[in-house]
């Protein structure tokens, strides 16, 4: 496939994690918008991992590493996004805790 | 038409869909599970992609532990449908043209870009097996794995002291 | 000539040298090393001014330049000193006067603390300095810094008892008249600059740049030019400040407000006769404002009790007889009066300081009287002063004065008849002065008359100096109808400055006419004086007097047209202006912003999601910024 539709493809899924964390104001649904635009992205690198690959095996590269760096990349973003999810859900279940919701219209400490 | 551009579209409408219906259900469980189907068409293009790795990974790790996560937590805190806030129509048509607009100008920005006509397609190609990359990241990526264990250590410690009662 | 470079820049440099040395070490040296010091700087530039006027009286005439004063793309300002027959001599007068005065005011000075004696001295060296660079720098810029020194010394001089307010008051009337005329003269400086791109005299008097000046610009370059000379030498409409700069010690009196100073403007003019002789116009104000200044000043000094006030006045009108001079083309007779002047009004100056030392202070001559017997050598170098400056053959003033008059009669009988009177009236108030303060009975108290006594010899000594000086000072310009080549100071000028010739000489029978008329009317003038003050009693002055001795209401005429309009306008400033324009804008500005930031501050909503909506609005901003405008 061409690698601009995988482009497009990782843009919509990203625009629309966008427009999760701007249209709802569940702290839960905001974090799941937020990993779907993690995984936009991871998308987006493994298929330039891909293309870059495709260009070395065109070159006569056959058995190189070529493009593999983009795919340890998204290992390393699943990585560090797991554990922002457990640290991220404990705050979550915290302020749960605290003001019995999980409406971000309330964390407005930032005014004061 | 081939299967590989059939798959293609049957994955990208699948995986555009599913996160639509993330950020539109009202019930937030419904949100996670349209999320793991995401999580789901985003493997198999993985899989197109010849990242078989990966492809596992994204399953066991964010459709199975992390997703489960959620679920785990929306369950907790008894989130349904009747409890869910909404933000007023304004702002949500706000939000959606803006989203709408950074969609624009970014595939406007890209439609000319010199990389436009290359091409990432199934092949022989076998970097994404699980022997290439644990010999790449045991040797030039060792450094940086170590230290996500150090992060992931860090990050239960920190999981454990916030939602510790005190 | 290098060593004449050398030495040149050593008439300058000794005073400036004394000033620093005094100045920085009032409070370490002694009052007799200070007075040493003081007065030893200044005979070294005399004993250097006469080996430079015997150079120049061989011919030798010089520019010396030193270093690139000022050197902006064109104009290049060089320091340089000029050294010719009118710098030369006044070199003699500001030098010699000078050092007689620095010598008297050792021993006047004597009951100042050591620090101010010390401080008085540095600044009569500075003024010497800088009088020196007037008198000797070869452009108008250089000139211009001499004239602003002066200016300066005389207002730290006037106002050198500094704890008396009034003083204060007087340095300051005489510090901002003077400015008014300086910036005249500075305006007179960029229109040169800006004509004619060079500021040398020999540049700005050649010819063929003259050439370059519109009847216009000459007009209005001498007009400004004068109208510095009037803030400086005291003339109408800015002499005002000249009677209250008698604030000052007498002895600074003689020197800068008598003697030196004062005859600025008249150097100045001299110095530009060139430019003057071009401008007929200005030639005429020149010559009725001086002839005004002089009846004017003459008709207060009439009237007044003060002994320096009479004197100051007298110096106004002996001022706008010099102007009368200029204005008449007798540049030469105005030069000579400068001297003449220099020697008989220092003497007359210093010895009222002689009177006032006696007295314990005393000024008012109503307290005085009598004092012939216990004051001889103060009454009788007096009593030639007053002869000297009322014009009675052989003495300096005469040869002078008639040299000023004779021009004015060339000129018009009409100006002569005014001058006449104004000569006559000199005499009557000089002799009204003597006769009121050293003949009659005494009529101070006392104790002032238990105190009385002469004054010593460092005192006594640069009176008499001076007396010979205004005996013998007018013989070297005695007319040519008297004595053949009697003239030596036009034979000597003669390079440097020369009067205009007039269009209808006078024939030598209406010349001796003209000197025995002014003489015999002066000597019934001093008659007049002897009758009505020999045995002078108080009393009250009515009518015309009363406006005389108010001195014509001049001072109250400025306070009132000049002075409170100021001070009205201050006022509005400072009630309207001030708080509503000015704090207004101060406070509106604050106030804009505080509300701008009041209405920005509800952007700061605290809710996360309208951070993100502007974040992601920014970022689509910037990519459009990034990719589709900036091509």
């Amino acid at each position: 496939m061409p690698i601009f539709s995988y482009i497009v493809l990782s843009i919509a899924l990203f625009s629309i994690g966008i427009v999760g964390v701007l249209t709802r104001r569940n702290a839960i649904i905001i974090f799941m918008s937020i990993e779907l635009m993690l995984n936009a992205v991871n998308l987006m690198l493994v298929a330039f991992s891909k293309m870059h690959q495709n260009a070395a095996i065109l070159a006569g590269d056959v058995s190189g590493t070529a493009g593999m760096d983009g795919q340890l990349f998204v290992f390393f973003i699943m990585v560090v996004a797991a554990a922002e999810v457990s640290v991220g859900l404990a705050i979550i279940v915290m302020m749960y805790r605290n003001i019995h919701s999980v409406d971000v219209n309330f964390l407005n400490r930032l005014k004061h | 038409m081939n299967i590989i551009q059939i798959l293609f579209w049957f994955l990208s409408v699948l995986a555009i869909f599913s996160a639509l219906m993330v950020i539109t259900s009202k019930n937030p469980i419904y949100s996670v599970l349209w999320l793991i189907a995401t999580f789901f068409a985003i493997s198999g293009h993985y899989i197109m992609l010849n990242a078989q790795f990966l492809a596992i990974v994204n399953i066991i790790v964010y459709a199975g532990a992390i997703m489960v996560l959620f679920l785990f937590v929306i369950m907790l805190m008894n989130l349904n449908k009747e409890t869910e806030p909404q933000k007023s129509r304004w702002l949500k048509i706000a939000g959606a043209l803006a989203g709408g607009c950074l969609l624009l100008v970014l595939v406007a920005a890209l439609k000319n870009s010199v990389t436009k006509e290359q091409f990432a397609t199934v092949n022989e190609g076998s970097i994404g097996l699980i022997k290439n990359l644990g010999k790449e990241l045991f040797t030039t990526y060792v450094v940086p794995f170590e230290i996500s264990s150090v992060l992931f250590l860090s990050a239960m410690v920190g999981a454990v002291v916030i939602g510790k009662k005190e | 000539m290098n060593n004449v470079l050398q030495i040149v820049c050593l008439i300058p440099l000794l005073p400036l040298l004394g000033f620093l040395v005094n100045g920085l070490g009032r409070n370490y040296l002694s009052k007799t090393l200070i007075g040493w010091i003081g007065s030893g700087t200044i005979l070294g530039s005399f004993i250097l001014s006469v080996w430079v006027f015997m150079q120049v009286k061989e011919g030798n005439t010089h520019v010396a330049e030193y270093f690139n004063f000022i050197a902006v793309d064109k104009l290049v300002i060089p320091f340089a000193l000029r050294i010719d027959q009118l710098t030369s001599l006044f070199l003699l007068i500001i030098t010699g006067v000078g050092f007689l005065i620095h010598v008297y005011s050792v021993s006047y000075m004597h009951e100042e603390k050591p620090g101010h004696f010390g401080r008085y001295f540095s600044y009569l060296n500075l003024f010497v300095f800088s009088m020196l660079l007037l008198v000797m720098g070869d452009n108008f810029v250089i000139m211009f810094i001499g004239w602003e020194g002066v200016g300066l010394c005389s207002y730290l001089l006037i106002g050198y008892w500094f704890k008396k307010q009034e003083y204060n008051k007087a340095a300051n009337k005489a510090f901002i008249m003077n400015r008014v005329g300086d910036l005249a003269f500075l305006i007179a400086l960029f229109w040169i600059i800006a004509k004619i791109g060079s500021v040398s005299f020999a540049d700005v008097f050649a010819a063929e740049n003259l050439a370059k000046l519109t009847q216009t610009d000459i007009t209005v370059i001498t007009l400004l030019l004068f109208v510095g000379a009037t803030g400086k030498s005291a003339q109408i409409p800015l002499y005002t400040w000249l009677p209250d700069a008698m604030a000052g010690p007498t002895p600074v009196s003689a020197l800068i407000h008598a003697a030196t100073m004062v005859t600025a403007g008249i150097y100045m003019i001299a110095r530009s006769h060139v430019l003057y002789n071009m401008a007929p116009l200005t030639m005429n104000v020149v010559t009725y404002t001086g002839l005004a200044t002089a009846l004017l000043a003459a008709t207060i000094a009439l009237k007044q009790n003060d002994i320096k006030k009479v004197l100051a006045y007298s110096t106004v009108s002996q001022l706008g007889f010099m102007f009368l001079a200029l204005g008449t083309g007798a540049y030469v007779a105005a030069v000579f009066h400068v001297m003449t002047h220099a020697f008989f009004k220092a003497l007359l100056f210093l010895g009222s300081g002689s009177v006032i030392h006696a007295m314990g202070g005393e000024q008012d001559i109503r307290n005085m009287g009598g004092l012939r017997k216990k004051l001889g050598i103060t009454f009788w170098t007096f009593v030639i002063g007053c002869v000297a400056i009322a014009g009675i053959p052989p003495f300096s003033g005469f040869f002078s004065k008639d040299a000023i008059l004779l021009s004015a009669f060339e000129k018009s009988p009409l100006l002569y008849g005014v001058a006449l009177f104004t000569a006559l009236l000199t005499a009557f108030y000089m002799f009204r002065l003597l006769f009121i303060t050293f003949t009659g009975k005494f009529r101070g108290t006392e104790e002032q008359a238990h105190h009385l006594h002469e004054s010593p010899l460092t005192m006594t000594l640069p009176l008499i100096i001076l007396a010979i000086l205004s005996i013998v000072g007018g013989w070297v310009g005695v007319p040519e109808l008297i004595s053949e080549g009697g003239d030596k100071l036009s034979a000597f000028l003669a390079p440097a400055v020369a009067s205009v010739p007039q269009e209808h000489p006078v024939s030598h029978s209406e010349e001796y006419f003209l000197m025995g008329l002014s003489t015999g009317l002066v000597l019934l003038a001093i008659l007049a004086a002897w009758l009505m003050f020999r045995n002078y009693q108080r009393k009250e002055a009515s009518g015309l007097g009363k406006l005389l001795e108010n001195k014509w209401y001049v001072d109250e005429l400025y306070e009132a047209m000049i002075v409170q309009p100021l001070h009205k306008l201050g006022g509005i400033f400072k009630s309207i202006v001030d708080p509503k324009l000015v704090d207004g804008l101060v406070n509106g500005v604050g106030r804009a912003v505080n509300y701008g930031s009041r209405q920005l501050r509800l952007l700061q909503s605290g809710q996360v999601g309208s951070y993100v909506l502007l974040m992601v609005l920014s970022i689509v901003l910037i990519f459009t910024i990034q990719f589709f405008l900036r091509k």
